[in-house]
């Protein structure tokens, strides 16, 4: 069991025979996930290491029933990629591009509403349901089979917070990277309902960020809904205000998206917040009784 | 990307919306000549691009055209929060007889543009209670149609003849805002004048994500020289005033470095975000960019996914031999070909750290020391 992505997955890759596309279906199939299609117009009829290239993604669903698709294509050519996906139909679309315009962003957000496709992304490191299936550019081996969900803003900080969870003994149900644009598919309250729905899915750990108001929306989610215990950690605790770092979701805007707002809501609805990413290894071992 | 209020009103004039006469000069002698044939009185306005100009002093007004030369004179002099005032804006002063604030903006929770509506604008709209807001969401495949607008000026109870042109207005600058790509399109105040409604003062913010449509949009920066020079290499970087220099890998990872910094007393001189994958060459250049700061130490925490740690030790090979490291370097590499990694450094007589709070704690340190030899910091 795990949320979003599991062993049936059945993937299409759009953009399959670019740099960066080509690359990771080879990490995704040497994880197990089951790579059913490829989309690269002009190249249909082709095959990449046994997978079969399609022109439209259209064809590609009728013809090997891939109800995910991750995207590597250019930003500027996202919106028709991710438009594509949704009018064929497939559920779960995850964009791995970085800047892409908001305005398409918003776009795709909606258009992917009125289908009811779920969009991961974009500038997201992806879905992982250990030992089942990857979508997404997060490296293979930092990753073990458990039962805490993760959900975080950001790629190498998640890595480094799920590297040190595995290396502890503590594994992992689903991790879903949300991405660190301003307008994402996916919130954190998103992904907690779905957490909390799952019952291999003891507890979840929130990599969150400064910018914006997700985790204040996700923390009143959590006093109100929760039963499963939270913990998180939010980075960005000494960075100025009105500067971007980094993603364009992390900036502090007038008084809004800061730390203290974000820390303040969550510790009120009762979720461990650590100082250091480090802690958060022990406050789990604490709460799952690991030893 | 934020443009100037001229180029803002410029933009607003071009697409249909009423701004006041005006004229841009970098030079006494041109604000001068522009305003000959200007009628008195005029509002001269500095053009800077950080908020609070009037509280500055950024903003003057001339009853007599030879006032205005020596506001000029003056405003050209200045500096408003670091921003060096090199262009102005003189423009007939319009009566007012009400200040409206409007605005669309992107609203990252629901995903879709909000518009933002107040009667009472002239101050900046964090001021102004809840109660006289009136936000409408809209809906990116239908925008503003004049019933949205209809239902907006409703709730703001304005005057028959101002809520028609404030209709056409809200129209206009939605256009504008999904045309341009803009992620904010600011009238403050919308002000009414006998019975014309004029945008007194405008802010456009232009996603830079999208400038590849705007080809005919300059290009307008607020950042520094060095953090210019480093966003042109393709990487993320932002200026702090502490003595820690920091190369991290992803921006979450950046961020967290700068924050276990201040966890163990240090402060970070700036945040270097070289990416996911960045090369022996750009990691090199990274480097280089760091130590010409002059920090008193620096610090490279890489947790290795797509990057491969034995590509940063190398470049950092490279710098040490080449340039040589005049301060204490602190490096934590953890994940891809780390072994390989480590053991290079360490051929070459530098020591390596596996845990990030190990190598902040000792960067701190080491930072302090430096900072007591050079006597820089008490």
């Amino acid at each position: 069991m795990a949320i979003l992505v599991n062993a049936d997955t059945r993937l299409c890759i759009q953009g399959i025979t670019g740099h960066q596309g080509s690359f990771h279906r080879g990490q995704m199939k040497d994880y197990g996930t089951k790579i059913v299609a490829g989309v690269s117009p002009g190249k249909g009829g082709k095959e990449v290491e046994g997978v079969p290239v399609f022109n439209t993604v259209a064809k590609a669903r009728q013809e090997t029933a891939c109800n995910a698709s991750i995207i590597f294509v250019p930003a500027p050519f996202c919106k028709d990629a991710a438009f594509e996906a949704i009018d064929a139909g497939i559920e779960l679309v995850v964009l791995i591009s970085e800047h892409i315009p908001v305005q398409d962003a918003m776009e795709i957000m909606a258009f992917a509403r009125e289908r009811g496709s779920t969009i991961v992304g974009p500038n997201t490191f992806g879905v992982i349901t250990p030992g089942q299936c990857k979508v997404g550019i997060m490296p293979n081996r930092y990753y073990k089979p458990g039962e805490v969900g993760v959900v975080a803003r950001s790629g190498t900080l998640s890595y480094q917070i799920v590297g040190d969870m595995t290396l502890n003994g503590i594994g992992q149900s689903t991790v879903v990277g949300l991405g660190g644009d301003r307008v994402v598919g996916c919130d954190f309250t998103d992904m907690l309902e779905l957490f909390e729905e799952e019952p291999n899915t003891r507890a979840i750990v929130m990599i969150g960020e400064i910018g914006g108001s997700r985790e204040e929306a996700a923390a009143k989610y959590i006093k109100e809904e929760m039963t499963k215990p939270v913990f998180a950690y939010i980075a960005g605790k000494s960075a100025p205000a009105g500067k971007r770092m980094g993603h364009a979701g992390a900036i502090i805007e007038g008084n809004r998206g800061t730390f203290e707002s974000k820390v303040t809501s969550l510790e009120e609805a009762g979720v461990q917040v650590a100082q250091m990413p480090w802690q958060l290894v022990d406050m789990l071992k604490k709460d799952l009784s690991i030893k | 990307m934020k443009l100037y209020e001229y180029m803002a009103k410029e933009l607003l004039g071009k697409n249909g919306i009423p701004v006041p006469r005006g004229e841009v000069a970098g030079s006494t002698s041109e604000a001068k000549q522009k305003t000959e044939e200007m009628d008195t009185p005029v509002a001269i306005k500095s053009q800077v691009l950080s908020g609070g100009r009037g509280k500055a002093g950024g903003i003057k007004f001339a009853e007599k055209p030879e006032e205005v030369s020596e506001a000029a004179e003056e405003l050209l002099d200045m500096k408003i929060k670091g921003y060096k005032v090199d262009t102005i804006l003189i423009e007939e002063k319009i009566r007012i007889d009400q200040e409206l604030y409007l605005s669309i903006a992107i609203d990252p929770v629901n995903k879709k543009p909000v518009v933002i509506a107040s009667k009472e604008g002239g101050v900046d709209i964090e001021e102004v209670p809840e109660d006289k807001i009136v936000k409408r969401y809209v809906d990116p495949k239908w925008g503003v149609d004049p019933y949205v607008s209809r239902e907006i000026l409703d709730e703001l109870e304005l005057d028959q003849i101002v809520s028609k042109q404030v209709t056409k207005i809200m129209k206009k600058i939605y256009d504008l805002f999904k045309n341009y790509d803009a992620e904010l399109v600011e009238i403050n105040p919308l002000v009414v004048s006998g019975e014309k409604v004029v945008a007194a003062d405008a802010k456009i913010n232009i996603d830079e994500d999208a400038l590849f449509r705007h080809k005919d949009l300059p290009k307008i920066s607020d950042k520094t020289e060095l953090e210019k020079k480093v966003e042109e290499m393709g990487l993320s970087f932002v200026e702090l005033d502490g003595d820690i220099a920091i190369m991290a890998n992803g921006a979450g990872m950046a961020m967290t470095t700068l924050d276990v910094i201040s966890y163990f007393g240090g402060s970070a001189a700036n945040f270097l975000d070289a990416g996911g994958g960045a090369s022996v060459e750009l990691t090199k250049q990274a480097l280089e960019v760091l130590l010409s700061t002059n920090p008193n130490a620096v610090l490279i925490n890489i947790f290795g996914g797509i990057t491969r740690c034995d590509d940063v030790a190398s470049a950092l090979i490279q710098v040490k031999n080449e340039t040589g490291i005049p301060v204490p370097l602190v490096i934590r590499l953890m994940g891809t070909n780390d072994e390989k990694g480590v053991q290079m450094l360490k051929d070459n007589g530098i020591t390596a750290y596996r845990m990030m709070d190990e190598a902040a704690k000792k960067v701190v340190e080491l930072a302090k020391e430096g900072a007591d030899v050079d006597g820089n910091i008490g």
